[in-house]
């Protein structure tokens, strides 16, 4: 008897640098980590996408501006529309708000400066692939690393994020309690991710990649990862 | 009358004589330009040749020692590492950001042309007081830059130092060092690699512009004086993610086993990558500068030979070879050309609209430079005999130890370090703030400790022992985590060559430096040498810095530097002695730079050294940490607030008690061990004949110095960690 | 016919602008304490091969929208049009 493992493509963009690290939390975590390339329609049978961190096209002209006129971005879209779990992290969430698929956008930090650091998320909801097996208000220790990650929408979407629950992920202190020493890049309501309507699609501005290993770091993303492969190995 | 070309081009008479012998002829104006370039001081290192010859570069691990683009070290399992450091100072006093960048992209260039992955970047920056806007903007915009670049070509920057002094307020110095990682099968070496007459020489990357036209000999070979803005055309702009591009092409070249030569450009560009690469095989080149793609129209030969435009690198490639290195470019979004062709002979003959625009012997270029040994003239410095260190100091300990954990030297960096990506690659186990960065080395279970140090302020009271001090505390920092110091890569950072003082500076460093890694078994493979560090009168002080690469068999036994755990004995290994001079609490408490740095013991250091190895393979070690600056006190304060917990100490011998608490005295550590296995430790001390007392243990909230004072690990910590953003000017 | 157009990209007015907040805080320290509403954008220039100046026109709207500009935060001006 074989065991299927659930199949998670990741897909490389020029500039890419986190795809690696993607595709090696996949493998720790349990499933097959399916390599995709940015200029190929071709999704190869995966039953989940991760557009990984990193600096596509150099983030020039805006963060994911680029990359989200790719060759394999139709293919997303549409495996999108048919409810696949979509996971952006970081320049994955840029190019997701690039493309529409998520509301809002991601600006320059506040600070002006580029952030490395392990910061505390807060689960609001378990309305998706990745926190589907957590608990609501749960807190998870993840780095942040970038320079363009606050969160920001217009006032009408701003409602419509509040109001229809599409929170994922909010920046908090040690006890989940929201403040701003807990933010480290100025996100309106401290959001650190979002999802779309249906809920199958996920931005967040967080590692979770470089959270699976208690060798080099916290390790907050291993529940978002078992979430994915699980929820993806039940779509099979 | 008009200032002859040779002359305005940075060369002297002499060196004009010998360009005519080595032709037969006089040199045209494309030649001069080749000349002036790869004779500079930066390219042909001509005032430092003869003092670098005494450096110990051979070990039975050394793979490529000085000479090649990076140094190389075998670590077991078929795996090289490959790393060097170099600066970036003159182009980062005029433009901070670019300069930097262009720095940190110029040595990522140099790891991969040897073939190997770029694992992690370190960067030892040197400003003046923080007190003076114009530094603050110097190192923000340098930090910004080394984060700009590094992060977005997805190497991290794991360590690297910060030092404020003085001297470096007109002359800031920005030295980069990168390690990689290679199959020690796959380096690309000329002796592992042969080159062949009828190959052609692959320019691929960015196009060609008038960057840096002269950068290499006008900036780096003259002091900074007036007129700096109108160097600002010669600094040039980087373009990190072409270098993303670029590592991935010229890395899956390697591994597909394309190249019989790979060669980064950077200073003096084309002339230098190709006059070198066919020097090295004993060959000639042909090249043809209308096969170069330009970025702007209309470029002259010596433009076009001499720009330093970034992110271009020169493949070697065999002609069957030719359409799938290409190909691989093409895959990557890079342009490339096939520029040139080697040839039998050694003439590099340059071409343009057809005509023979230079001929010249590439040996001539690349290796035959002038060496000079100039004149040297010790200095003894007054204040050098003034120590401090038997001062009454009727102050107070406390107050003592808080005014040197806030000093830009020692604080806490997170407002740096955390402008830098040290995540990428998921391999870092331990990142910038601690001793040494420790990287896994994929797929093995070793780890490689790294760490960079210089010690400006001891090398200005005494030369000598400042190099040794840095090759000693760069090897400490690296012992400390548990790893065997392996080899060492270099900057060497002084102020004016043609001043017989500084000539004395640098002969009397590199002394130490050799002697240190004689001692330690720690051969030197590379490294860079800057000079013309100051402006008008102001020289920086002579600051050799040493990036030290370690070995670590098992990254899972790498020793933490924090008190982890109440209830821990703590032992000082080494022996204290009444050496203030040079200290960070004579210049921060005392108000004076003065005496001679602590004497060093080479081979005390090395069973230090040797000691801490032994006895982390043994897992004996809960926590360690190198005594350095700010001496005792501050590397306790240092353990407690790194692992939140403090402790009770009693000071030992009968110094007096700043003494005790803050002298620099070398070859020491502090080490925490559970109680049950102090007396191991004691005897594996004893058998390495270093100096070992227990002299307190681990606890809780409370830091007590028994009979001094007493505090709280918080109260240490929020000093340690507000000192450095308060001086960067915010609000904390 | 060769067309030259300069377009200025500047983020929706109320959108946090923390470029914009950091050089209006920079001035005063130059002297300057007569400066307020400051805000920093883009300024892009293209040339474009097009048969008449109102197709030309045309396709840079679409650029603008479509990729220079991202509509969620951004908005967009065309200035000078140049026949070359």
């Amino acid at each position: 008897m074989t065991i299927d493992l659930p199949r998670i493509g990741v897909v490389t963009f020029p500039g890419s640098l986190d795809d690696r690290d993607a595709l090696r939390a996949v493998t720790t975590m349990g499933g097959e980590a399916v390599p995709l390339w940015h200029a190929d329609a071709d999704l190869r049978g995966v039953d989940a996408v991760i557009l990984p961190g990193g600096f596509s096209y150099g983030d020039y002209l805006r963060c994911g501006a680029i990359a989200r006129f790719a060759g394999v971005m139709d293919a997303v879209r549409a495996f999108a529309d048919r409810g696949g779990p979509v996971l952006g992290i970081c320049n994955g969430f840029q190019i997701l708000c690039e493309s529409g698929l998520l509301p809002g956008a991601l600006i320059r930090n506040r600070s002006l400066r580029f952030v490395c650091r392990i910061v505390r998320v807060r689960v609001e909801t378990t309305l998706t692939p990745v926190t589907a097996d957590l608990l609501p208000g749960e807190v998870l220790d993840i780095p942040v690393k970038h320079g363009e990650g606050q969160f920001v929408a217009g006032p009408t979407d701003l409602e419509r994020i509040e109001g229809e629950a599409l929170v994922v992920f909010r920046y908090c202190g040690p006890d989940g309690s929201i403040d701003e020493a807990g933010n480290p890049n100025g996100s309106t309501n401290a959001i650190a991710g979002v999802r779309n309507a249906e809920g199958n699609v996920v931005g967040l501005m967080p590692h979770p990649e470089h959270a699976v290993d208690p060798d080099v770091g916290p390790t907050g993303g291993q529940p978002l990862f078992a979430s994915l492969l699980a929820q993806a190995l039940a779509r099979v | 009358m008009e200032e002859p070309l040779h002359r305005a081009l940075g060369l002297t008479d002499d060196e004009l004589g010998r360009i005519g012998e080595a032709l037969g002829r006089d040199p045209n104006r494309t030649e001069l330009a080749m000349y002036a370039a790869m004779w500079s001081e930066h390219c042909s290192y001509k005032s430092s040749r003869v003092h670098l010859r005494s450096l110990p570069t051979e070990g039975s691990a050394v793979l490529v020692g000085p000479g090649q683009d990076a140094g190389a070290v075998d670590i077991g399992d078929g795996l090289a590492v490959v790393f060097k450091m170099e600066s970036h100072s003159h182009p980062s006093a005029i433009e901070p950001y670019q300069g930097a960048a262009t720095g940190v992209g110029g040595i990522v260039r140099d790891i991969v042309s040897m073939g190997a992955r770029p694992v992690a970047l370190l960067d030892p920056l040197m400003f003046g007081p923080l007190d003076d806007e114009r530094n603050r903007w110097l190192l923000s915009g340098v930090v910004a830059g080394i984060g700009g670049y590094g992060n977005c070509i997805g190497v991290p920057t794991v360590g690297g130092e910060i030092r404020v002094a003085a001297p470096h307020a007109a002359n800031p110095s920005v030295d980069v060092m990168c390690v990689g990682i290679a199959a020690a099968d796959r380096l690309m070496t000329a002796t592992s690699h042969e080159v062949h007459a009828g190959s052609v020489m692959l320019l691929y990357g960015a196009s060609t512009g008038r960057d840096g036209i002269g950068g290499v000999s006008v900036l780096a070979s003259a002091t900074l004086d007036e007129g700096a803005e109108a160097s600002r055309p010669s600094v040039q702009i980087g373009d990190p993610f072409a270098e993303k591009l670029l590592i991935e092409a010229s890395l899956e070249m390697v591994e597909r086993d394309l190249l019989e030569g790979l060669q980064d450009l950077g200073g003096a560009g084309i002339t230098c990558a190709v006059s070198e690469s066919a020097a090295r095989a004993t060959m000639g080149a042909e090249l043809d500068l209308d096969a170069v793609p330009l970025r702007v129209a209309g470029m002259e030969p010596f433009e076009i030979l001499t720009s330093e435009s970034q992110e271009r690198m020169l493949a070697i490639v065999a002609p069957d070879r030719l359409d799938a290195a290409r190909a691989v470019c093409d895959r990557w979004g890079l342009a490339s050309a096939v520029i040139a062709r080697v040839v039998e002979g050694g003439m590099l003959t340059v071409r343009h609209g057809g005509e023979v625009v230079a001929e010249v012997p590439a040996r001539s270029l690349a290796d035959d430079g002038p060496a000079y040994r100039r004149p040297i003239e010790p200095e003894d410095l007054p204040e050098a005999h003034d120590d401090p260190s038997f001062v009454p100091f009727d102050g107070d300990e406390h107050e003592a130890l808080l005014a040197v954990l806030a000093s830009p030297n020692v604080a806490d960096k997170r407002w740096v370090f955390e402008q830098y990506d040290s995540l990428v690659q998921g391999q870092t186990v331990v990142a910038a703030g601690s001793d040494a960065a420790v990287i896994r080395v994929p797929d093995t279970l070793k780890g490689i400790a790294l760490s960079t140090d210089g010690k400006g302020r001891y090398g200005h009271l005494d030369p000598y022992l400042g190099a040794a001090h840095a090759v000693a505390e760069a090897a400490r920092n690296v012992a400390v985590t548990g790893a065997v110091p392996l080899a060492i890569t270099n900057c060497l950072n002084f102020g004016n060559p043609e001043r017989p003082v500084v000539m004395w500076q640098f002969a009397e460093s590199v002394r130490g430096m050799a002697d240190a890694c004689r001692a330690f078994d720690t051969p030197v493979t590379g490294g860079n040498v800057s000079f013309y560090n100051e402006s008008g009168d102001s020289a920086i002080w002579p600051t050799p810095v040493i990036g030290m690469l370690g070995l670590l068999e098992d990254y899972r036994l790498r020793v933490p530097t924090g008190f982890g755990r109440a209830g821990l004995t703590i032992c000082l290994l080494g022996e204290t002695f009444a050496e203030l001079g040079g200290s960070e609490f004579a210049e921060v408490v005392l108000g004076v730079i003065a005496g001679r740095p602590p004497a060093i013991d080479l081979v005390r250091e090395r069973a230090l050294h040797r000691l801490l190895h032994e006895a982390s393979a043994a897992d004996l070690l809960e926590a360690a940490h190198d005594c350095g600056d700010g001496g005792l006190a501050v590397t306790l304060a240092e353990c407690a607030i790194a692992g939140r917990h403090g402790f009770a100490i009693s000071v030992p011998g009968d110094l007096p008690p700043h003494v005790a608490l803050f002298s620099e005295s070398a070859s020491r550590a502090v080490v925490a061990v559970a109680p049950e296995r102090a007396d191991e430790l004691m005897r594996l001390a004893t058998d390495h004949g270093v100096p070992c007392a227990a002299i307190g243990e681990t606890g809780g909230p409370r830091v007590a110095f028994d009979g001094l004072f007493e505090t709280t690990v918080d109260e240490l910590r929020g000093v340690y960690e507000r000192a450095f953003p308060r001086a960067m000017g915010e609000a904390v | 016919m060769t067309f030259v157009f300069e377009v200025l990209v500047t983020l929706k007015p109320g959108l946090s602008d923390p470029q914009g907040k950091a050089v209006e805080g920079a001035l005063p320290a130059l002297g300057w304490t007569n400066v307020h509403d400051v805000h920093v954008g883009k300024h892009i220039r293209l040339t474009i091969d097009a048969d008449d100046a109102a197709v030309a026109r045309a396709q840079m709207d679409e650029m603008a929208r479509r990729l220079l500009s991202n509509p969620v935060i951004e908005e967009y001006r065309i200035l000078e049009t140049e026949e070359a």
